[in-house]
């Protein structure tokens, strides 16, 4: 596809505002789906099933089949709500979105339309640099996810070009939450970097609340970006574009920054924005152009008549209120403080879209320092070389026992990266490739003796040396220690062992 | 009241099929007769299904009350039936008692049409919970019956399968949609069978067959299953030649189902017990000024005033009502059926089921389904989905859809104020007897007119109930009265009905059907027929 | 409010996917500005003040425990299928972008 003109970034802000606008869609983890009894792979659990094993007549759409409201997903779409500072309403409906297409069993999407659970609240999100920008929430409402597609026969994969395609109804009926922001002024140059500590914060609320597995790579966080320009001064929004289904943190940041250079260009040169969906390609990052907005998309919502309206009480809101986690600002706040980070730190775990991470990591028994080096060092490093997210290469578990081991002397560093590369492999928790892989650090001092006694009567000259004062004559001896145990030695240990023994013997 | 005339003429000898002698008895006994010589070992299972299957065999190729005969599943069914009472496990009463399903709803291993050429050969993987009840009741289903393509009709003429004939006359419908589960009852095809209820697609075919139909209250009995019409709108009921035998049904399929959202979670008494307790003295019964209009036929009007004149002579006070908005309940309806089903109906895409039209040289995945729709569906059908598709679109909602969403709060409160002082309403079920076939096809408007007394009903989701009231004397044909009760007062409707019901075959000397001098006379076949 | 043109027809059977003939939108068209003049009436009673009814009989609060019921298998799920590859349903090239 033609590369579009971009425009210099500072140089579109010079002459633009943008106002960006954010729609986050949120799978939430609950056993089963939205309306049907069938597992949800939205669930880790139930995430690797086979297509179209996870279907019962309501997600196919049967004749005679009907919804039914699952009501952990409502408890947690309320927690959601309150977590977004939003007024939770006193009756809440569901109502039908009608428009054809395959992965939608049947031709209508359950969702909510003027009558969402949450509506009118905010989030405050935290930039680079300590500026805090409150990024206000017009509603959060509940939906069903539709089936995935797979297209067969074009040359990428994707839909144009394609012979045929491959409907697995499995995903359909997954609960979602769309949280749905009001426009965004304010950001300017930070518009990107806005985007994306949205998005991570919207993660780090949904992870805290146990309600979503939060995986962008699974596709239980997708976020449409919503961009527009107004030329400096002007009172009224311009023409804006929807850029669909970004999925990474990274990326976001990318195509809302994309988005501002293709339009900045495009009305610099005195042309239109036409309002569409644009399609983000992490490949080349860039957007193209997709499916036009326009009259013809007409819906047609109306009350769904096979449910009947949610009624949160004052109680139950109440209790899931009671048991929300502190909104995110104040537990970073208390973070940097509990973990004893410098800004600089913190701002590298709090950006990396991290905090739940190291939090995790420290919960299960690492040192803040350790947790955070290990994800902003070697993880994110591997992440960033192999393209994958970070979160997905181990768990806070996994890291957690990892520190362990190097803190109890049982690996070194070094030995940790190569444990650590068994994790990303999937060859188990980290005591488990420890032993399988042999890495442990030789920390019986007998057997240490046994090597080093050995080296000393192979080289008496070297002993010699020692004794009459030149330590660095160690060095040698120490040398061979290691070869001998295969690196698995403690270095240091083996120093202390060598300079003790040669002053016994 | 005389007998009631036959409209056919005599041809040759039915039931020639049976070889049993007692089979012509069998058909025409009552499902509550039948479950007693069940329960008494007088009858095997195997026998009353095969007395029916033969029945079937001898008239449905004239009647075509049924779209799909389970022959073989049903004398299964009837033996195991047979073996598990022989054993002496306690059965339900209806256990072994034929039925039939209209094939609006589904059936696991069964063919289900919805009367669509779209869902031709789809066998579900499921049953209605309604089916389902019956089932676990020991019931014997004989097949699907016709109807009007998805519910959508008053004649069943809409069948993408053909027509079903009215036994009584058989020029003319059955009524609809659920023309077929009617006329198999009325042709002693079957004792009972089920029906759905969107409009009137229970009580209008009961009151042109001469037999009794019920639209339970919303939620009593649940949709899960029911291919959806209008979802606001449908209920399920049972169609029976008795009131006994209507409640019978209607205790084994009402109760709350957590399948369906909308099903009530209350507890309901037994409607048996209240055809048993049928009592109208001191009743109030009130007759809706508006319904009661010249457009009436004058035959049901007078079997309608007559069925009121022996009610108050059994106690009953008759008092008129206003129900002011009730004339404007068949324009919501028309409103609000088409918007619903223009969305319940999107999922025939071809994609999961059903059928798949290519168009000529391929196309794309729209196109594909845009052909399926367009020869999937039959006109009526197509006619409502573009009528719901407007009154549902951008720009036009508030005045239609929204509209007609406040008329039925109107409609409710004309309820509402009428039941504060009646206890039940009377209206006569259907302005006419049964029309002719073909004779309202190609006006769709004033076929929607006979649904103007059944039709508050649905909007309001109360209960209603056709009971035979006689024959019309200027045609021979039969006529229902309808009567209404507050929601959830069922079991009032079913004391009403029976109280009249002893009355009238009193006076008839036995049920207006089993009248019938000769059932050949009422059935011709097949060439013996003008 | 009724007169409806052949062309509203038209978009309506293609947001309803059915591909109406000519001869259809043309027949369609005249019996739906008849039914629509008729169904019109609402708007005689339906004034502000009344509100809408979408329930006939009002409930609130149905729901479901999040506890895993009985699924389909693959082949009770792909039976129905015009067209199923054993594992997933097969559908012509799809023209439109996703929504």
């Amino acid at each position: 596809m033609a590369r579009a003109e971009l425009m210099n970034f500072d140089a579109a802000l010079d002459q633009f505002e943008p106002v960006i606008g954010l729609e986050v869609h949120v799978e939430l983890n609950t056993r089963t789906k939205m309306f049907s009894s069938s597992p949800n792979p939205a669930n880790s659990q139930f995430h690797s099933a086979e297509p179209n094993t996870l279907i019962t007549p309501v997600c196919l759409g049967l004749p005679g089949s009907l919804p039914v409201v699952n009501e952990t997903a409502v408890r947690y779409s309320i927690s959601l709500g309150l977590a977004l500072g939003c007024s939770i309403a006193a009756s809440s409906r569901f109502a039908r979105k009608n428009y054809f297409y395959p992965d939608l069993a049947k031709n209508y999407q359950i969702s909510q339309s003027d009558e969402p659970i949450a509506f009118d609240g905010g989030v405050e999100v935290e930039l680079d640099g300590g500026r805090t920008i409150v990024v206000p929430i017009e509603r959060a409402h509940m939906e069903e996810d539709a089936g995935k597609l797979t297209h067969v026969g074009g040359a990428t994969g994707r839909i144009q070009g394609a012979e045929y395609s491959l409907v697995d109804y499995n995903r359909a009926g997954v609960p979602l939450v769309e949280i749905v922001t009001r426009p965004i002024f304010g950001a300017e140059k930070d518009a990107p970097a806005l985007a994306r500590a949205y998005v991570a914060t919207i993660r780090d609320i949904v992870l805290a609340l146990g309600i979503s597995e939060a995986r962008m790579e699974r596709g239980n966080l997708r976020c449409d970006a919503n961009v527009s320009l107004r030329p400096r001064g002007a009172q009224q929004l311009g023409t804006r574009t929807e850029t669909k289904n970004v999925n990474s943190l990274r990326s976001i940041e990318r195509a809302v920054r994309y988005e501002i250079q293709r339009q900045a260009a495009i009305l610099a040169g005195g042309g239109a924005i036409t309002q569409e969906t644009r399609h983000w390609h992490e490949d080349t990052g860039t957007t193209s152009a997709g499916r036009p907005k326009s009259d013809a998309d007409d819906y047609r919502y109306f009350p769904e008549p096979d449910l009947v309206p949610v009624v949160p009480g004052a109680e139950l809101i109440a209790e899931l209120r009671a048991a929300l986690p502190e909104p995110p600002a104040a537990r970073r706040a208390r973070l940097k403080v509990e973990w004893g980070f410098t800004d600089l730190e913190f701002q590298d775990v709090a950006n990396g879209g991290l905090l739940a991470e190291v939090a995790a990591t420290v919960a299960a028994g690492a040192s803040p320092a350790a947790a955070r080096k290990w994800w902003t060092g070697e993880l994110t490093r591997i992440a960033n070389a192999t393209g994958r997210d970070v979160t997905e290469l181990a768990t806070p578990a996994q890291v957690a026992e990892l520190a362990a081991l190097v803190n109890e002397g049982t690996l070194t560093d070094r030995l940790a990266r190569q444990a650590l590369e068994g994790v990303i492999a999937g060859e188990g928790s980290p005591r488990e490739i420890v032993d399988a892989r042999g890495l442990a650090v030789v920390s019986d001092d007998g057997s240490l003796y046994a090597a080093i006694d050995e080296a000393l009567a192979a080289q008496p000259d070297v002993l010699a040396k020692i004794r009459d004062g030149k330590v660095e004559a160690a060095g040698v001896i120490i040398g061979a220690v290691m070869r001998a145990t295969k690196g698995t030695a403690d270095a240091a240990r083996v120093r202390e062992l060598v300079l003790e023994r040669a002053a016994a013997s | 009241m005389s007998c009631p005339e036959a409209s056919g003429t005599l041809a040759g000898s039915g039931d020639s099929g049976s070889g049993n002698p007692a089979a012509s008895e069998l058909i025409r006994l009552t499902a509550a007769e039948l479950s007693a010589q069940l329960v008494a070992g007088e009858v095997s299972a195997v026998d009353v299904t095969q007395a029916h299957l033969d029945r079937i065999n001898t008239v449905d190729g004239t009647v075509h009350a049924f779209l799909h005969i389970a022959h073989e599943r049903a004398l299964t069914a009837a033996a195991d039936i047979d073996r598990r009472r022989a054993a002496g496990e306690k059965l339900h009463p209806l256990a072994g008692v034929p039925l039939a399903i209209k094939d609006v709803l589904t059936t696991r291993g069964m063919p289900t049409t919805a009367g669509s050429r779209i869902l031709e050969g789809w066998i579900p993987p499921y049953d209605a919970t309604s089916v389902r009840r019956t089932l676990d009741a020991g019931m014997i289903p004989l097949g699907k019956t016709n109807m009007d393509e998805f519910a959508m009709g008053s004649s069943t003429e809409h069948s993408a399968y053909g027509p079903t004939r009215n036994p009584w006359d058989l020029d003319r419908i059955p009524g609809g949609s659920g023309g077929g589960s009617a006329a198999a009852v009325a042709a002693f095809e079957v004792p009972l069978a089920l029906g759905s209820d969107t409009g009137g697609s229970i009580r209008q075919p009961a009151h042109v067959t001469g037999t009794v139909g019920i639209k339970p209250t919303y939620g009593a009995v649940s949709r899960y299953g029911a291919i959806a019409l209008a979802s606001s709108l449908d209920q399920i009921g049972p169609v029976s030649r008795t009131v006994l035998d209507a409640a019978l049904l209607h205790d084994v399929i009402a109760g709350h189902d957590p399948h369906d959202s909308t099903s009530l979670p209350d507890a309901w008494p037994s409607m048996v017990e209240a055809v048993r307790r049928a009592d109208v003295a001191g009743l109030r019964i009130g007759i809706v000024r508006q319904l009661d209009s010249s457009s009436v036929q004058s035959g049901v009007s007078t079997r309608f005033h007559e069925a009121l004149v022996l009610l108050e002579k059994n106690g009953a006070q008759i008092v008129e009502v206003d129900a002011p908005h009730f004339e404007h309940a068949i324009a919501a309806y028309y409103l609000i059926l088409p918007a619903e089903a223009s969305s319940n109906l999107a999922k025939f895409d071809s994609v999961r089921f059903g059928l798949r039209v290519t168009p000529p040289g391929g196309g794309t995945v729209e196109q594909v389904m845009a052909a399926t729709r367009e020869a999937g569906f039959g006109s009526e059908v197509k006619r409502r989905i573009i009528l719901g598709t407007y009154a549902l679109s951008s720009g036009y909602y508030d005045a239609y859809y929204g509209s007609a969403q406040k008329v039925r709060t109107l409609v409710q409160r004309d309820f509402t104020a009428a039941f504060e002082k009646v206890d039940v309403l009377a209206t006569p079920t259907a302005p006419t007897t049964a029309f002719k076939l073909g004779e309202k096809l190609d006006d769709p408007m004033s076929m929607y007119l006979n649904d103007v007394a059944t039709i508050p009903a649905n909007l309001a989701g109360v209960p209603g109930i056709s009971v035979p009231a006689g024959l019309a004397p200027e045609d021979g044909l039969p006529v229902g009265i309808q009567f209404l009760a507050p929601a959830r007062e069922d079991a009032r409707l079913y004391g009403v009905g029976a109280a009249l019901e002893r009355a009238l075959h009193a006076q008839w000397g036995g049920p207006l059907l089993a009248q019938a001098p000769d059932l050949t006379r009422m059935i011709p076949l097949e060439g013996g027929h003008r | 409010m009724s007169d409806i043109t052949a062309e509203q027809v038209a978009h309506l059977a293609h947001l309803a996917r059915i591909a109406l003939t000519p001869h259809e939108i043309e027949h369609m068209t005249r019996e739906l500005g008849q039914i629509m003049s008729a169904v019109e009436r609402v708007n005689e009673v339906a004034t502000p003040d009344v509100p809408p009814t979408s329930h006939p009989i009002a409930l609130h609060n149905v729901f479901r425990a999040d506890v895993v019921g009985n699924t389909l298998t693959t082949a009770e799920a792909l039976a129905g299928a015009p067209e199923a590859d054993g594992t997933r349903f097969v559908v012509s090239a799809i023209l439109g972008e996703e929504q």
